[in-house]
């Protein structure tokens, strides 16, 4: 009954239910039948579906988002993937002139049913080009739909949702995510695009989080229950669309945002979230909501500066005591080069 | 070639002619607010390949995509509507004249991004394959988008997979303003850009329409039965400016003695002498076109004139599909 999975097993099992269920629906991406699997979220597809529906593509990111348009248009309902957000980058023209607009831009006759999975990077000195975390480019967009899963289950049930959505969805998965274990139900479930989570329960302070940011706001929540500060933890889950009251309910209550994202702070997609709450709930702030994301500073490789370079659980502490007018000690966010931060969980062998 | 098909081709040309020379004259008028990108002097190279095309094949298109539209069978009175902004136009209006679409007629759609309809085009094809249809998808673009990268991605993939694509580029010698001389190489034909790619690739004369369509033909017969995509260049010539309804010779960048000797290849008048002087149609029959023609024009402008605009609910609809 409590059967568990890790996540990128539950992608894994997303995909192959969909791919049973519906002959439209079809996968391709660089590296998705080759041993490794696309980090084990592919595995075993190709030998169940064949290699007509479960392909390897050539190195033509911005081609091959095309075919997966105009196929799309047709009545196929492409799953694209790929290793690294950063790569996905070179689709950006397909993406944002051609998939989001088709539907508008012909007066709602035809609709892009596709799904475009991008890896984010981290550690392990992935570096400038192997762990971006670009969300923001495609929220800022109309006409697209942006998931980012936290956890197994919503892994499994955000991306069902997606691939049977009839709009292009960019489907942001963290590497760091990809081996933690959540119960994830063996039938095919959906969890509804649009509706954040509330990850756990608080009274005086919310964190409304992105993706791996959710863990490091829980762990966040579990050191300030110590200290008394009974924090709210949001998973938005879906950055479009937004679920913008679930958002604003939290912060009435609480009177107190920081947004935690594992992209950059400057228009960033916590900048979004902290403009929709002063404007909706400006009276309800007891303090001024404050971000949690990136320095706006690229990826440094070495795990020195990189340690530098990510917010932990640790930011949000001393974020979260200075809002509440307590004292807080900045000392644990000098992370030092003699800790390894590099590193998902200890089990962790490079390379990547 | 049966003449039935001869006075169609002409027919085809004439009515695309007629159509964009009306669009030039009214656009004056200021009323169609949007940019258009006419075909005039182009007009066979989309009748030729349109005649070789059944209703239930696709075809994408880019920014001067009128004659493509018109010769697939696109409505007219939509176009105009689109054009001129309303509701009843083919999309709504929220397209206008640089995304022009009719589903019915097989036309998937124009978009004015240099090339990106191109693995659009590969794609509707790939889709078509997996679904077991036997259509054939055929993409229009002009000179400039060789230079685009997913040109060459796109040809990869249709060789790489056998797709029944036939690529046709308009090779009117211009991207905007800027002659193919300070884009590529001297002595380097486009053709041989295809070629590169395993692609079986043809040159024609692209202001006849007989040979057009015959190069067509072939090369949609062959992907009918499964034989892959094929390549087609045409050289001919857009006579007025890049977008809008004006001549441009007086501007610099091509001269008023190039323009003219293209204007002796007119792909209409030549292939009107050879019919008349093959006895394939008579003055009359002509003057009946014209005719036609002009009425239907008529009835398409004042349709797209008397349309109402969309309402404002419509701005914030279609963001999404349901």
């Amino acid at each position: 009954m409590d059967r568990e999975l890790k996540f990128f097993q539950a992608i894994n099992e997303a995909i192959d239910q969909c791919l049973a269920k519906d002959p439209a629906v079809y996968l391709m991406g660089l590296g998705v039948p080759d041993p490794k699997g696309i980090f084990g979220s592919t595995l075993g597809l190709q030998e169940k579906y064949g290699s007509a529906r479960v392909m390897d593509m050539p190195a033509s990111e911005n081609g091959m988002t095309g075919v997966a348009i105009g196929s799309a248009l047709v009545g196929m309902r492409p799953i694209m993937t790929h290793q690294r957000f950063d790569f996905a980058v070179l689709a950006m023209e397909q993406i944002v002139n051609q998939a989001a607009n088709w539907h508008y831009m012909f007066g709602g006759q035809m609709s892009v049913p596709l799904v475009i999975r991008m890896i984010v990077g981290r550690g392990w000195g992935q570096g400038p080009q192997h762990s971006q975390s670009l969300q923001a480019w495609f929220v800022h967009v109309p006409g697209l739909k942006v998931v980012m899963p936290t956890t197994p289950y919503d892994a499994k049930g955000l991306l069902i949702s997606s691939i049977e959505d009839n709009n292009p969805v960019i489907f942001i998965e963290h590497r760091w995510l990809y081996n933690i274990t959540g119960h994830v139900p063996e039938e095919v479930y959906r969890v509804p695009l649009g509706h954040a989570r509330v990850a756990r329960e608080g009274d005086d302070l919310t964190i409304a989080a992105t993706s791996y940011m959710t863990l490091e706001a829980l762990r966040a929540a579990e050191m300030l229950a110590e200290d008394g500060i009974g924090v709210e933890v949001i998973d938005i889950r879906t950055l479009k669309p937004l679920d913008e009251a679930l958002i604003l309910e939290s912060v009435r209550k609480t009177g107190r945002l920081i947004v935690a994202d594992t992209g950059w702070k400057t228009v960033g997609f916590g900048a979004e979230i902290v403009a929709r709450v002063v404007e909706e709930a400006f009276s309800d702030l007891k303090s001024a909501p404050i971000r949690v994301a990136l320095p706006d500073c690229p990826t440094p490789t070495t795990p020195a500066l990189a340690n530098l370079y990510y917010p932990r659980a640790a930011h949000m502490v001393v974020t979260a005591r200075q809002m509440m007018g307590r004292s807080a000690d900045e000392s644990v966010l000098h992370a030092t080069t003699s800790v390894l931060l590099d590193v998902p969980d200890m089990s962790f062998k490079g390379p990547f | 070639m049966e003449t039935e098909t001869l006075q169609e081709l002409y027919y085809q040309m004439l009515r695309i002619r007629m159509i964009e020379e009306k669009i030039a004259e009214l656009y004056s008028e200021q009323e169609m607010r949007c940019p258009v990108h006419l075909s005039i002097g182009q007009e066979a190279v989309a009748a030729g390949v349109c005649a070789s095309l059944s209703r239930e094949d696709y075809v994408l298109s880019s920014h001067r995509s009128h004659a493509h539209y018109l010769a697939k069978g696109g409505d007219l009175k939509a176009m105009m509507a689109e054009i001129y902004g309303k509701v009843t136009g083919c999309s709504k209006g929220k397209g206008g004249s640089m995304h022009l679409v009719d589903l019915f007629a097989g036309f998937l759609g124009a978009t004015p991004i240099v090339g990106s309809t191109i693995p659009i085009a590969v794609g509707a094809a790939f889709g078509s394959v997996m679904r077991g249809e036997q259509r054939v998808t055929t993409v229009f673009f002009g000179d400039g988008t060789t230079e685009e990268g997913v040109f060459h991605e796109s040809l990869n993939f249709a060789v790489l997979k056998t797709l029944p694509v036939v690529f046709v580029c308009e090779n009117n010698l211009y991207s905007v303003y800027s002659p193919l001389s300070v884009r590529q190489p001297e002595g380097r034909e486009i053709s041989c850009l295809a070629e590169g790619h395993g692609i079986e690739t043809f040159q024609g004369d692209g202001n006849n329409v007989t040979e057009v369509f015959g190069l067509s033909e072939q090369a949609v017969s062959k992907a009918r039965q499964g034989g892959g995509p094929t390549f087609l260049e045409f050289a001919t010539y857009r006579w007025r400016e890049h977008c809008g309804p004006n001549y441009d010779n007086d501007l610099g960048y091509r001269t008023e003695s190039e323009f003219l000797e293209w204007k002796q290849r007119d792909p209409i008048e030549t292939f009107k002498e050879r019919l008349l002087g093959d006895n394939v149609l008579c003055i009359q029959d002509i003057d009946a076109m014209a005719k036609k023609v002009e009425a239907e024009i008529d009835e398409a402008v004042a349709f797209a004139k008397d349309s109402p605009f969309p309402e404002g609910e419509l701005l914030l609809e279609h963001i999404y599909a349901v």
